[in-house]
């Protein structure tokens, strides 16, 4: 389906002023600065090379050194105790062997693509997109454990209660579809440890939080209207009921009542646009298989899926949520089926995209909030595993403004700490903003007396990864 | 009109005065520390820079330790071999020059921390050095002593004490307080807040009609004494509880905990002291001639989820109890001490385990709360099934592989299990925790791992907080221990808890983290009076409630308005009141009462209404949802079944809690799906025709009366005059639609869309 029949530009969006309240006849407004609708669109700083942002968030910690970032030295010194030019400055959340040994990758490495790009065997199906990607090894975090490191990769501080990445993107650029929620949260699998934290508005205006759907056949329950209501007293009554919240606000003054304007005003478009865009019977069983999609069945596929469906009907920003990556032990049996689950599915969303004609605009990210250990973590009742490295671990991006086909970045011979300048989650958060138009440190929000942002007081562009 | 214009109120320049204020909203500090600013006080301004750029490597935690020093004790701050601070003189502190270094090979924090000190923090660390280096324990782990009441001149206004405190807070601020709310709407304010319902018509009249000085006092006390008053505090108990009805994890099986349920709602009704309240959920069973309730009672520690029965599940349980009652009785995360000692508060890991140790030496075990000879019966057909069941699995073996399903002989055998399985009956029973009949012994887990026991540990409590007798450390002394008069941190934490319901934000705002990284309190006086006159007052919860409410910081109104939003947007200083958007129970409790379907019973087996198909189908092991019958449908939402793994949709759409940890304070999201399903889920579409039939019934005539009579089911108030042209316009527009021979027809549709649009305002959801 050709995107623009869906996305309404943006001249005919405010013409329209569906969002701002003029557009209901005799309805009152909402007085003073209070009058443009939340989620109206706004221009970008300076020209967006992306529109919409799918964001795969890879919960617990993907391994990099057995997915992405190959250490043969690693592996020839496998068993082989750490040594202590290594061992002093490294962090681990729960090893506390005085002198933990090193951990070989068990999987092989091959080179794929014009761009030579290594990828292990455990992804497949990745490895058939690597010219499409942008991979990074050398990301930083700052949390070690995983709730505050969570709420950092999401809201750029370990303080909870402030607003999510998709919350500032929404907050910057507003809506672009009229008729779905700015911000998509799909979930599968294990669901994140801070559970909304990640998703909320904080102290931005309700309107602009995550809207998660449900993971099962109704991924929104209550979409029609009772049997008895006819489309015309359906939107009599959402009209009504925003007309008598704009009465009282002008009493209360409270935000919240503009924000349950605004989601009343879509909860009435959703209705009628909803069971379309989410429903997976307008695919072709090819496309289902491309996925690996049993429509009956949540999944990552399945959402992978849903994500498509809602970038190409403008949803501007769609935050799908998979795990556990969280290898203390078992690492070989965790990633076969953590990669078992998401592999197939990543690559077909970004070939379906791009086959469509929407990677160009769609930036797509992978990666969870820090990465694993090059030594083993043992365990007296279960397999190896790895535990939690912040110095150094991989993502990728891909997709609008994304200079493809390369990696970035370079790690030590055993894959614990970087040997080219760290790149840290602000500069990765503050990359994004810059791709959708948005100056990461012009975009901040009055708060308590201070102005906030997403990046908190860092953040560098990465400009060797831009096209 | 509430004045006050004292000489504590001196003209000051506007510019100037908002100046003040925002500085001292963002330092989330106090008037009265305005007037000490000139000192540097190490809890509130040095403390908590130490801990979040400085304890992370020189902490409590051992195994990250650098450089053998650590900043979080006196001792290792001073008492090193070489002082890095130098009291009374920065020049010669290696301290102050590390921090203030323009070297990144000096600077502490060192650049690969991603931590950096602005100068101001530098600024702070330096005079605090240079004024003496006072050194002093985080003010949460302190016993509370009792503050002076401030006395205000020329008040007109403060009702109580907690006035006077919220007073001298803003005194210097020249920010009044907000006018007291409209009868109406404190009447719909305290009794959703007291009882959780809206106050119904004939309720609103009395009050209105009224003129008595002590109307306000007398409803006050009507809704403490209330029944329905248990079901709404019983409801914010469990959330912190993790209550459900299920065990979660994946077998997510049912359990019959409800009794446990009951027991909370009966004893905040009967104002069961706080104290008391406690140790019996935590010890009740080993209390002298404990009762069946008082075992009841530890129904708290097991609600909540539990994996099965292996050993690293029953540990797994443990971990979960303990942090439970770090959240809700001492609002610190013990959690991280687990795997690790705590980074930012003084728990070492091996301190964490001796708290452990409590609850390692207890078990869960099921109290049968029917006859014996029911409960005989209900067991020997168990036991029948379970031969059964085993005799069909022999009988399968011996069949072709993947034949069993289709074999008559394994049919027959399978329609008899299943008709005796519908004949056990469901008893009531609780669970509740025993002394294991061996007594068993703790170590420590090397990083948090039960595969990994460490060294031997006995019980006891943090050095941080007050000793615990050496022969009272048992469970039971433990629970005395949290409600005992040196505990600095129960009676704070749970008066915090309990103000932050009536205003939506605590006086702490971290409610479950007073630790060093958790927020300062807005009103730290206020917090120490309130935690000590609970305590003085023998933890009566309702006397708490009765203060709260009778302040006039309460009975403000919420409206907002533009000066005060321009100087203090988050109303810290508390200048008005807040609109608080209802927790999902009483979102549907509102229409379930406003419509009249109600029914308010109280107590008994969890209730399954309405649900939508599907929502059992995302389970690994099934489980049903069949309707409840008759009224039970209509159940207060207290009542209603909760499975961890398949919560009911509508809990989940309005931020209910998700009972897998304790819940101390609720999110509150505003979501497009929230509007779609108060606009159409049949609950709704139900509660709608029947609130329309109501005011048909009640009201015989007139469309402005019946107006009037549903705005006072659905919001306690009459329409203003500009409300009432848009719901007319909806009442022509449906009867248009019909013929004037069936006008009965064409009125209950009229005003089922009416009622609609009522049960949907944002006013509807929301306690102003």
């Amino acid at each position: 389906m050709p995107t623009n029949a869906i996305i309404h530009d943006r001249r005919h969006f405010l013409g329209q002023s569906l969002f701002g309240l003029a557009g209901l006849a005799g309805a009152p407004l909402l007085g003073g600065e209070l009058d443009t609708s939340p989620l109206a669109p706004r221009a970008p700083h300076f020209p967006a090379k992306a529109k919409r942002v799918i964001f795969l968030f890879m919960l617990g910690g993907p391994s990099q050194l057995d997915l992405f970032d190959d250490k043969p030295r690693l592996r020839e010194l496998d068993g082989q105790p750490i040594g202590d030019e290594h061992l002093a400055r490294m962090k681990f959340a729960q090893i506390m062997e005085q002198r933990p040994s090193l951990l070989g990758s068990h999987v092989k490495f091959r080179r794929y693509g014009d761009s030579g790009a290594e990828v292990s065997e455990l992804l497949p199906h990745t490895a058939t997109v690597v010219d499409d990607l942008a991979i990074v090894k050398t990301v930083q975090a700052e949390e070690i454990p995983h709730h505050p490191a969570e709420v950092f990769w999401h809201t750029g501080t370990r303080q909870f209660g402030r607003p999510s990445l998709g919350a500032w993107v929404n907050y910057g650029l507003g809506c672009e579809s009229r008729d779905l929620p700015g911000y998509v949260v799909l979930q599968s699998g294990m669901r994140p440890r801070t559970k909304g934290s990640i998703y909320a508005a904080g102290f931005l205006s309700s309107a602009y939080q995550g809207v998660p759907l449900r993971d099962g056949a109704d991924p929104i329950l209550n979409l029609a209207p009772p049997a008895s209501v006819s489309e015309s007293d359906q939107s009599q009554v959402i009209d009504t009921v925003r007309e008598l919240n704009s009465i009282r606000h002008r009493l209360t003054r409270d935000p919240e009542t503009t924000a349950r304007n605004t989601a009343y005003d879509l909860a009435g478009r959703l209705s009628k646009t909803a069971p379309e865009a989410i429903g997976l019977q307008h695919e072709t069983a090819t496309t289902l298989a491309r996925y690996g999609v049993d429509p009956a069945q949540p999944s990552f596929a399945r959402n992978c899926l849903l994500a498509r469906r809602l970038v190409e009907r403008g949803v501007r920003f769609v935050h799908l949520c998979h795990g556990d990556w969280d290898h203390h032990s078992n690492l070989r049996q965790g990633l076969t089926t953590m990669c078992g689950q998401t592999d197939r599915a990543c690559a077909a969303l970004l070939a379906d995209l791009k086959e469509r004609g929407l990677l160009d605009e769609t930036l797509v990210v992978w990666g969870g909030e820090f990465g694993r250990t090059a030594v083993g973590q043992k365990s007296a009742t279960a397999g190896i595993g790895r535990d939690h490295q912040i110095a150094a671990f991989t993502m990728w991006l891909a997709g609008g403004g994304i200079r493809a086909g390369q990696t970035l970045g370079e790690t030590d011979e055993l894959g614990c700490f970087p040997v080219t300048p760290p790149i840290h989650v602000h500069d990765i958060q503050a990359t994004l903003l810059h791709l959708l138009g948005l100056d990461h440190k012009r975009l901040t929000y009055r708060f308590q007396g201070r102005d906030f942002r997403l990046t908190d007081v860092g953040g560098n562009v990465i400009h060797e990864i831009l096209a | 009109m509430l004045r006050i214009i004292t000489p504590e109120f001196p003209p000051v320049r506007a510019s100037f005065t908002k100046l003040a204020v925002l500085a001292i909203v963002c330092h989330c500090s106090t008037a009265a520390d305005a007037q000490s600013r000139a000192r540097v006080d190490f809890s509130r301004d040095v403390l908590p820079i130490l801990s979040a750029n400085c304890f992370p490597c020189h902490g409590p935690d051992d195994q990250a330790r650098q450089a053998k020093l650590r900043l979080d004790t006196r001792a290792g701050a001073f008492h090193t071999e070489r002082p890095v601070i130098q009291s009374g003189n920065s020049k010669q502190s290696e301290f102050v020059r590390r921090v203030s270094s323009q070297d990144p090979e000096v600077r502490m924090p060192p650049a690969n921390s991603n931590r950096q000190l602005s100068p101001h923090q530098i600024e702070l660390l330096r005079r605090w050095v240079d004024e003496g280096a006072v050194w002093s324990g985080h003010w949460a782990f302190e016993t509370p002593r009792r503050p002076e009441v401030p006395q205000i001149r020329e008040d007109a206004w403060s009702r109580n004490a907690i006035d006077r405190f919220v007073l001298a807070q803003r005194k210097h601020l020249l920010l009044r307080p907000a006018p007291e709310a409209a009868k109406e709407s404190l009447l719909r304010r305290v009794t959703l807040d007291l009882i959780g319902l809206p106050p119904t018509p004939d309720e609103v009249a009395a009050f209105l009609s009224d003129d008595r000085a002590d109307a306000y006092e007398r409803v006050v006390e009507r809704l403490l004494a209330s029944p329905h008053y248990g079901e709404r505090w019983g409801r914010h108990w469990l959330d912190a509880a993790r209550y459900a009805d299920s065990t979660g994890f994946e077998t997510d099986a049912p359990r019959s905990i409800w009794k446990y349920r009951d027991w909370v709602i009966e004893a905040l009704n009967d104002d069961l002291p706080f104290d008391e309240f406690t140790i019996k959920q935590l010890a009740g069973d080993l209390l002298p001639g404990a009762s069946t309730a008082d075992r009841i009672a530890t129904g708290f520690l097991l609600s909540g989820p539990q994996d099965g029965g292996s050993e690293p599940a029953r540990l797994d349980a443990v971990v979960e109890r303990m942090n439970t009652i770090g959240s809700v009785f001492l609002g610190v995360t013990l959690g991280c001490a687990q795997c690790h000692s705590h980074k930012f508060d003084p728990l070492s890991q091996h301190e964490y385990y001796k708290l452990f140790a409590f609850f390692n030496a207890a078990d869960e075990s099921v109290l049968e709360l029917a006859p014996p000879e029911q409960v005989a019966r209900r067991d020997a057909l168990r036991a029948q099934l379970a031969a059964l069941i085993a005799e069909r699995e022999m009988f399968a073996a011996k069949l072709a592989a993947g034949t069993a399903a289709s074999d008559p002989g394994y049919q027959e055998r399978s329609r008899t299990i299943d008709s005796l399985k519908h004949q056990i009956p469901q008893l009531e029973s609780a669970p509740v925790l025993v002394t294991p009949t061996v007594p068993r012994t703790t170590t420590t887990f090397v990083r948090g791992e039960f595969s990994k026991p460490g060294e031997l540990v006995t019980p006891d409590v943090p050095v941080v907080l007050p000793p615990l007798a050496a022969d009272e450390r048992t469970r039971l002394g433990l629970a005395r221990w949290l409600v005992s008069p040196q505990q600095p941190l129960t009676p704070r934490v749970t008066v915090n808890r309990i103000w932050q319901q009536f205003f939506g934000r605590g006086l702490v705002e971290t409610e479950n983290d007073f630790g060093v990284q958790g927020a300062r309190p807005t009103h730290p006086e206020l917090l120490d009076w309130l935690a000590t006159e609970f305590v003085a007052s023998g933890w009566r919860m309702k006397s708490l409630h009765r203060l709260i409410v009778g302040s006039a910081t309460y009975r403000q109104s919420s409206h907002r308005t533009a000066d005060a939003d321009a100087i203090d947007p988050e109303n810290r200083l508390l200048t008005r009141q807040s609109r608080l958007r209802l927790e999902a129970e009483a979102i549907r409790d509102s229409a379930l009462v406003a419509s009249g379907l109600r029914s308010l019973k109280i107590g008994g087996p969890s209730v399954f209404p309405f649900q939508h198909e599907g929502v059992m189908l995302n389970r690994a092991t099934p489980a049903e949802w069949v309707a409840s019958p008759g009224a039970d449908r209509h159940r207060r939402g207290i009542y209603t079944h909760y499975w961890r793994l398949t919560p009911h949709p509508f809990l989940q759409t309005f931020d209910a809690p998700d009972s897998l940890t304790a819940c101390t304070r609720r999110r509150t999201s505003n979501t497009p799906l929230q509007a779609l399903t108060l606009l159409n889920d049949p609950t709704f579409a139900e509660c709608a025709e029947a609130l329309a039939q109501r005011v048909l019934r009640e009201v015989p005539d007139g469309d402005h009366e019946r107006l009037d009579r549903a705005f006072r089911l659905c919001l306690g108030r009459l329409p203003a005059a500009e409300e009432r042209p848009p719901l007319v316009a909806v009442l022509s527009a449906v009867r248009a639609r019909f013929a004037t021979s069936n006008i009965e027809a064409g009125d209950r549709a009229a005003w089922t869309q009416v009622c609609r649009v009522l049960l949907n305002v944002d006013e509807f959801v929301t306690r102003e």
